[in-house]
């Protein structure tokens, strides 16, 4: 091989090897929803799942939002300032939150805390044989730990998006009244005038998306994890690079089919 | 009954299996014993259809277990797994009741309870140990655990994957006694996979040796001292030199 094609070929395999990834990814997803379809159903640990993937991200999300929302806001004031449209915060800060940065943020933060989480152990129960101990005790791991955790990221990621949405916009709403001297009355009006039900139901969408995404890919990376400690570690590291990765990815394919022109 | 004909099963260019025939009578303890990375493992996942064999064929009384439904079949076994396996984020109790508390015979959550107390009784274990966390046991007790686990149903076939590694001689011999006890009691088949000799002359009632992805010799527990087998001989008495390659 020449050292020209070379690299080529090297580029070639790696493309390759992406999308057999994303093909056996796609499978384990339909795997899992078909697996959500038929008893055994496992209600404690969906409840236990949605403790974990959306009361606990609670305070990632808020502190995430609520600092983004603050800089938003600034830096659209500052911006504004240039061409004499410092007044177009309220709007922009709603929009931009609750559009774009609410739902790509915390799908982010959903990745880096419990695709991490989920990824580690699944794959520490795999290391220590705790996978097959529950094939031999006629649990079906999907079943048991896959569906209820993509359960409960489809289920709680649209609300928490929702609530970082509004901790982001109240973000933007503290820093413009407290710091840009905007008028607390008129800025949630121009808020709530502006923002349309297509906009808010986008957000939830993207959320649901990215709830599925970090949560399979998690059990994925869990479920197929090589062995001891730097097994559970490369799975783990893994997991997170492709969760956001495929957030990335999704979030735009999603914007451009709902607002794509 | 279990026979295996013929298996076989590789990983890659690695070929662990290379065609294993072997019979395990109903009411049996047989140990399959073999060096590090002989197999054993794998011998015993096949059985359980946790690895699939590329070629040969495994009869549970006759019947094919790759055309048995799983849950039934899998109904029939009990495994102790070498660290145990036990769920970490479940209780001591939930995790001997586990099999008790779902399926199509669930039991309600007192009764399961009381039984896994009694399993844990039986493996030595207080009843306060029921409420314990699998962290906050030692590695003697988790393998007690692990143990009352596999009895929890009542299978009619048990499995002990490496039952004692880990564990100091004192507990070593403890275990074997409870596993030799709750066979002969229950009145199971029992498979057991070890290099630890004291296991075998503890528990076996019959003993296979792989070596080289094959049953090298099979036979009676009794007679496995006078075999003439200098594979066999080599390992039972642990010593370097022999046909078996040792890395030093």
């Amino acid at each position: 091989m020449s050292a020209v094609t070379a690299p080529l070929a090297g580029l070639g395999r790696a493309v390759l090897s992406a999308l057999a990834a994303l093909g056996r990814i796609a499978i384990y997803g339909g795997q899992t929803l078909k697996a959500a379809l038929r008893p055994p159903f496992y209600p404690r640990e969906v409840l236990s799942a949605l403790l974990q993937v959306g009361w606990l991200s609670l305070p990632v999300v808020g502190l995430t939002s609520i600092f983004t929302g603050g800089a938003l806001a600034l830096q659209i004031y500052s911006g504004g300032q240039r061409f004499s449209a410092e007044a177009v915060v309220p709007q922009i800060v709603a929009i931009g939150m609750v559009r774009e940065l609410g739902p790509v943020l915390v799908g982010l933060m959903i990745a880096a805390r419990v695709t991490s989480s989920i990824a580690a152990e699944i794959a520490t129960m795999k290391v220590t044989e705790q996978i097959d101990a529950l094939v031999t005790l006629s649990t079906n791991p999907l079943q048991y730990l896959t569906v209820p955790r993509v359960l409960a990221g489809v289920l709680t990621v649209p609300l928490l998006v929702g609530v970082g949405d509004i901790i982001g916009v109240m973000g933007g709403f503290l820093v413009s009244t407290e710091q840009l001297g905007f008028n607390r009355a008129g800025y949630i009006k121009n808020t709530v005038d502006f923002l349309t039900m297509p906009d808010i139901v986008s957000s939830l969408i993207k959320g649901a998306v990215f709830g599925f995404i970090a949560t399979l890919i998690g059990c994925y990376y869990g479920m197929n994890s090589g062995r001891g400690a730097m097994g559970v570690g490369s799975a783990t590291k893994g997991a997170v690079a492709t969760a956001s990765i495929l957030i990335l990815a999704a979030n735009f394919v999603l914007t451009s089919v709902m607002f794509g022109t | 009954m279990i026979e295996l004909l013929g298996v076989q099963k590789s990983f890659g260019h690695n070929h662990v299996l290379r065609g294993v025939d072997l019979t395990i009578a109903r009411g049996t303890s047989m140990v399959v014993i073999g060096g590090s990375g002989t197999g054993k493992s794998v011998l015993l996942k096949s059985i359980l259809g946790l690895v699939v064999p590329d070629a040969g064929t495994i009869t549970l009384d006759g019947t094919d277990v790759t055309k048995t439904d799983r849950d039934t079949f899998l109904a029939r076994f009990g495994m102790l797994f070498q660290g145990g396996a036990l769920f970490d984020s479940l209780k001591v109790w939930e995790n001997v009741a586990f099999r008790l508390l779902r399926g199509a015979k669930a039991l309600p959550k007192d009764q399961a309870r009381e039984i896994a107390i009694e399993k844990l009784r039986r493996v030595g274990l207080k009843p306060s140990t029921a409420d314990q966390l699998p962290a906050e046991l030692s590695g003697g007790m988790q393998k007690r655990v692990g143990l009352a686990r596999a009895i929890a149903a009542e299978p009619e076939i048990i499995f002990f994957d490496e039952p004692t590694t880990g564990l100091d001689p004192i507990m070593s011999g403890v275990i074997n006694a409870l596993i030799r006890e709750i066979v002969v009691e229950m009145g199971a088949t029992a498979m057991t996979i070890t290099h630890d000799m004291s296991s075998v002359r503890a528990i076996a009632d019959t003993v296979a040796m792989l070596h080289d992805g094959k049953i090298r010799w099979t036979g009676p527990a009794a007679e496995m001292d006078a075999a003439s087998d200098p594979y066999l001989q080599q390992f039972i008495h642990g010593r370097a030199e022999g046909p078996i390659e040792s890395v030093r």
